[in-house]
């Protein structure tokens, strides 16, 4: 049966570029559309009418929301391949706990980082380094948060290195002297093709993140 | 095929809860519909016990499983777990596009209405009034998809399988979100904006492995009448 999927997307979106590397994992061929989030299409409207956000994956014309549950159901569906969780149940809870983990606590810990200044945003750098600490005590010595294959876990935490970069240079702090067993590890994960296909440019993840500041009016 | 006796299966499991913790009652009534036999741990959360604090380092809260020595922790990740240890009684779908819609509907439901009206029992004014918005509007919804999947013969969102994932997230709803709306001083729970949800309720209370894990609403209300006040730093009013 011929497949047809359909990814609403926009570039500089951690979530966004999830999916892009499951994807790119199961060897999918997709088409991609961009989103103008300013001006969302009808087809995002329909297919996100709850939360009217990206990503939303179309398989064969029914759409799935929000990019953990997408991830989980491209594993299911395309199971025969690359696995993106694991299979025993204990080693999959941990999986969860930890893309939860990340989903939630980076990602406010991160609009913290460059929506404040002064003390708020060095107790912010603080407190996002704890969290990468807690993630590389987890890493341990595996090569992957999957152990020895990449996974569910990875594929959470490579896009919030790639804006990672862009905040290290914005607020003045160095994940490399502070974490590198996680820099070696986003290494890594780079010399994958499904991953270092997915993510952005990072002088062009800068400008958009430029861009952004302004429309926040932030300095 | 799953195996006979769930009583024979290896490994024990234990379950530290709080008794009035809605995240613990779910959990419970995932073993329960599973036939599940396990160990119940009350915990003192003022004088947290080291077991708890070993098994749930980070976030040092109930409901914590542990089997086979293992801690599995946060109430949505321990169903899914329970759900893929013991294949009996199948609490998600089968189907992956099922399961992706009901992970959706459970996502929603804690992101919309669960934290919200946390949110709302501790707080008040304009805060308050903000997050009994979200609910209402929440609460259009789930309405809506109530009217979408429910009639006389489906009375679960579980579907023909009777009582499924959805329920069991959304299934707090039914005791414990009458004692928020007291102890909170406000109101979400409208039958005749809600009809198909207050069926749903009803039913939802009815359930035979249900119906015994719903204690008296007094005590609730006591006790969140607590928290509240020592949240907003209130004096008891005797």
């Amino acid at each position: 049966m011929a497949e047809e999927i359909i990814l609403l997307d926009f570039w500089p979106s951690m979530f966004g570029m999830k999916v892009r590397i499951a994807l790119a994992e199961k060897g999918l061929k997709y088409e991609r559309k961009e989103e103008d989030l300013l001006n969302k299409s009808p087809l995002l409207l329909e297919m996100n009418p709850i939360h009217k956000k990206v990503p939303v994956l179309i398989h064969n014309g029914k759409p799935i929301c929000e990019s953990q549950i997408i991830v989980q159901y491209i594993d299911e569906v395309w199971k025969d391949k690359s696995p993106l969780l694991p299979s025993d149940p204990y080693e999959r809870a941990k999986a969860r706990f930890w893309a939860d983990y990340i989903d939630k606590k980076l990602h406010l810990l991160g609009g913290k980082l460059w929506r404040t200044k002064g003390e708020e945003q060095e107790a912010s750098k603080k407190e996002y380094l704890e969290c990468l600490k807690l993630l590389e005590e987890e890493l341990g010595d595996k090569p992957y948060f999957g152990g020895e294959n990449f996974g569910f876990v990875d594929l959470t935490l490579m896009p919030y290195f790639s804006w990672l970069h862009v905040f290290e240079i914005a607020t003045n702090f160095s994940v490399e002297v502070e974490r590198p067993k996680l820099i070696t590890w986003s290494k890594r994960c780079m010399e994958r093709d499904s991953v270092s296909t997915s993510l952005p440019d990072h002088q062009k993840l800068y400008d958009f993140f430029l861009q952004l500041k302004k429309w926040h009016g932030i300095e | 095929m799953a195996s006979g006796s769930v009583a024979n299966q290896e490994g024990k499991v234990m379950l530290l809860g709080f008794w009035c913790s809605p995240f613990v009652k779910r959990v419970e009534w995932a073993l329960k519909f599973k036939g599940v036999e396990y160990d119940y741990v009350e915990e003192d959360l003022t004088n947290k016990s080291t077991l708890l604090l070993t098994s749930n380092p980070i976030h040092k809260k109930v409901p914590v499983l542990i089997h086979n020595g293992n801690p599995i922790v946060e109430s949505l990740v321990i169903i899914e777990y329970i759900d893929e240890t013991w294949k009996q009684n199948p609490i998600l779908p089968q189907d992956p596009y099922e399961r992706a819609m009901a992970r959706f509907w459970a996502n929603f439901i804690e992101q919309k209405v669960t934290e919200p009206a946390r949110d709302a029992l501790l707080s008040q004014g304009e805060q308050q009034e903000k997050k009994v918005k979200e609910i209402k509007e929440a609460m259009e919804v789930v309405e809506g998809e109530a009217k979408a999947k429910l009639n006389d013969k489906t009375i679960f969102f579980g579907g023909e399988n009777g009582v499924g994932y959805v329920d069991i997230v959304l299934g707090w709803t039914c005791n414990w979100m009458e004692t928020v709306e007291e102890v909170g001083g406000f109101k979400v729970l409208d039958p005749e904006s809600q009809p198909q949800f207050h069926k749903w309720m009803a039913n939802f209370r009815e359930v035979p492995f249900i119906k015994p894990t719903l204690g008296p609403k007094e005590k609730l209300v006591e006790y969140f009448r607590m928290v509240r006040q020592a949240c907003l730093g209130l004096v008891a009013n005797k």
